[in-house]
């Protein structure tokens, strides 16, 4: 491994993850380890402050941001298994300090070591193929801050093509927003419902049994739907896939006993 | 035209319920998209062109004074006039007044979102001018009585039969009686009506594209042409814009049209683009007698020099719109006012007070495919999120919201106590019937789950415990 590469990696879990699907933490812990990487949960963290940055409250994300960028001092580079919170820590988290260089600096050198987790895997680890097998046909959403701030296209669907017998089938708008948006998916209800129908259409005309996507708060929008419309496609984290975990229960499904 | 953008949730619901919106909506969310992303990748340098756009409107922004002085004086030069508007009441009285000048009974108008901001049409009604809008989707939600639902296709929510009974319902009196099917026959009834229209109009009203500081030009595309005969026909021709229109050159508005079309409907270019400079000249066939630009500011010159500056590069193409999901689902009526979807989100709050178009900047995911087809650039989401900010300093959020967000607040900021309680929560949730993996219903989330099964969280404990034991 040349020396360059970012050995010490600290996992920035999520706080959707932590509590509701923690599979997808070991899937990227496992994932990155066997890459090469040693991984590290510092314990301070919580959440990123998207859901106060999104509500406008300025001061608590700043707040947040801070605790975040002390949590995570140090590490080589800061991975999560997201686009959402991703993308915050990299690109929205500089702003927040325009008026205090000191904590921008901090933010910045944050910023500039902090990934999503499958193009950190890619484009920085440079992995090719993954050693997992999922029997099965799946389409892949593109998650609105990955795909666009962050540009995690290509990354996934080339990985996911290392997965023995496993078939991808594209949907017609992939790249469209499945009506999460956080906090947006309870205030504007109709509105979300709406969007994240059309999406439940659009994987179900790919025929495809499996969605997969990114970020574990448009999978449980997207799993949420298609469960109250009767759907049998199962929903997954990519990561559980590329982890070769593909075997656990999807999102929404009862736990075998 | 008066706003009813503070009842975004109840014209949401109407707008979801209405099954002729809803198809006329199916087709614009595949049609404008799909036409401008080839239109974008039949031409390399396109996204070198958004970055040249973006620079020319920041630099006129920059300079907003000289050009807009400039182009006052190579107007005058010209023959022609210059109004400042400081509010739409100002530019109502304008217009009006130089209508009556030369008692004007029709003015022929061709499609001014700036004239839909003023009220302009209310206002020549109650005066006894009648505006006759000749935009062909204008001409018809004017028959029909209703505002634009989008900025570069006034009537996009209509679907063909409905124009059919309208045109039925308003044409049978001219001796139009038969209900048509065709939308070519559509068109040429209407084209027919409107010809007889222009040839009576006293005054042409347009709107401007651009106006070009270095030689006092209006210009305005349009595939219908219908703004060429309301400029040239009438007598007297009074564009009206809004202030940060103006650009400095020709060389200028040759990059900003090589977007525009392109952004708005795929096209390399719009039929007709049109430049009018000065009233009709010794020697010229036709033209105006008359010259007027009627500049509007209607609080713009406030949003200089702050935060929500980007906002007036806007070229009005309606990219933003055509690309968003938000305005796919419910259409432009529900944001309530002359400027729908993510340009609307940001510009109606500064134009009509944030107090009335709170729910506008909330009412998105950020899911970024406007800006990312922005041809000037605007980094729209970050433009919302700023207005959340300033609603949120002036505690407009909802209440709920608020309380909720400080108490997640105060446990986020607490790394001990939110692994305390996400344990317990993770706990709770389980109660629930993790049996089944997720739950119908839940408490608190009714908004999730009157649409969507709630997914019940793994077996075994939050992420943080499972790895202290794995860890121990």
């Amino acid at each position: 491994m040349p020396s360059s590469r970012p050995r010490r990696v600290a996992l920035f879990v999520t706080c959707l993850v932590d509590l509701f699907r923690p599979s997808v933490g070991f899937a990227a812990v496992k994932l990155l380890e066997e890459a090469g990487c040693t991984v590290e949960v510092p314990p301070l963290q919580t959440c990123c402050g998207q859901p106060a940055y999104n509500t406008g409250d300025r001061a608590t994300t700043r707040a947040i941001a801070a605790q975040v960028i002390d949590a995570f001092e140090g590490y080589d580079a800061v991975v999560a298994p997201s686009g959402s919170c991703g993308g915050m820590l990299s690109h929205h988290y500089p702003g927040l300090f325009d008026d205090d260089p000191s904590m921008k600096i901090r933010a910045e050198n944050l910023a500039g070591r902090s990934y999503e987790l499958i193009s950190f895997l890619v484009d920085v680890l440079g992995v090719r193929n993954v050693a997992a097998r999922y029997d099965g046909s799946a389409t892949y959403h593109d998650s609105c801050s990955g795909l666009r701030e962050l540009g995690v296209k290509a990354q996934p669907r080339n990985l996911l093509g290392s997965v023995k017998g496993l078939e991808l089938r594209e949907m017609k708008t992939p790249e469209v927003c499945c009506g999460f948006g956080g906090t947006f998916c309870v205030k504007y209800p109709e509105i979300s419902n709406a969007m994240v129908g059309e999406k439940s259409a659009d994987i179900a005309a790919t025929g495809a049994d499996t969605l997969l996507a990114g970020d574990l708060g448009c999978l449980m929008n997207m799993a949420g739907k298609l469960q109250r419309e009767g759907s049998a496609v199962r929903v997954r984290h990519v990561a559980e896939v590329l982890a070769d975990m593909g075997d656990l229960p999807a999102i929404g499904e009862p736990e075998r006993s | 035209m008066e706003s009813t953008a503070h009842a975004f949730k109840a014209n949401v619901d109407h707008a979801l319920a209405d099954p002729n919106l809803q198809d006329s909506l199916a087709k614009l969310k595949v049609g404008f998209s799909e036409r401008r992303r080839q239109a974008a990748e039949r031409l390399p340098e396109f996204e070198a062109l958004r970055d040249r756009a973006r620079d020319i409107k920041n630099h006129t922004l920059a300079h907003l004074d000289f050009y807009l002085e400039e182009f006052e004086r190579k107007v005058v030069g010209l023959g022609g006039h210059v109004h400042w508007a400081p509010t739409a009441a100002d530019a109502r009285r304008i217009i009006a007044e130089l209508c009556q000048s030369v008692n004007a009974r029709t003015v022929a108008k061709s499609k001014s979102m700036v004239a839909e901001e003023i009220a302009l049409n209310e206002h020549l009604e109650a005066l006894g001018i009648a505006p006759i809008e000749t935009d062909l989707g204008e001409y018809i939600i004017q028959l029909r009585n209703e505002p634009p639902s989008h900025i570069i296709a006034p009537a996009v929510h209509l679907t063909k039969d409905q124009v059919a009974d309208t045109f039925l319902e308003h044409h049978a009196k001219l001796g139009f009686d038969k209900r048509l099917t065709e939308r070519n026959d559509l068109v040429a009834e209407a084209r027919y009506v409107l010809r007889q229209k222009f040839l009576d109009a006293d005054v042409g009203l347009t709107g401007a594209n651009f106006l070009v500081a270095e030689t006092g030009s209006s210009m305005l595309v349009t595939n219908e042409g219908n703004a060429d005969l309301s400029n040239t026909l009438p007598r007297m021709h009074i564009v009206l814009a809004s202030i940060e229109k103006v650009i400095p050159t020709l060389e200028d508005a040759a990059v900003l049209l090589r977007v525009l079309a392109r952004s708005a409907t795929g096209q390399e270019s719009s039929a007709y683009t049109t430049l009018n400079t000065g009233p009709k000249r010794p020697g010229d066939l036709d033209g105006p007698d008359q010259y007027h630009v009627v500049l509007l500011d209607n609080g713009r010159s406030s949003v200089l020099g702050t935060e929500m500056q980007d906002i007036l590069r806007c070229i009005r193409c309606g990219a933003c719109m055509n690309h968003c999901p938000v305005y796919g689902a419910v259409g432009g009526h529900a944001y309530g006012w002359v400027y729908p979807g993510p340009m609307g989100a940001v510009l109606t709050p500064q134009l009509v007070g944030v107090e009335e178009a709170s729910n506008l900047p909330n009412a998105s995911t950020f899911c970024g495919r406007c800006e990312s087809v922005c041809p000037v650039r605007i980094p729209l989401p970050k433009l919302m999120r700023h207005w959340r900010e300033r609603e949120f300093e002036k505690h407009l959020t909802p209440k709920a919201v608020r309380q909720g967000l400080a108490m997640w607040s105060f446990v986020a900021r607490r790394p001990a106590l939110y692994r305390r309680l996400t344990a317990i929560a993770n706990r709770a949730l389980a109660l629930f019937g993790r049996a089944d993996g997720r739950y119908g219903s839940l408490p608190l989330a009714s908004g999730w789950t009157r649409f969507r099964d709630f997914p019940a969280p793994q077996a075994g404990g939050t992420f943080h415990a499972r790895w202290a034991k794995r860890k121990a």
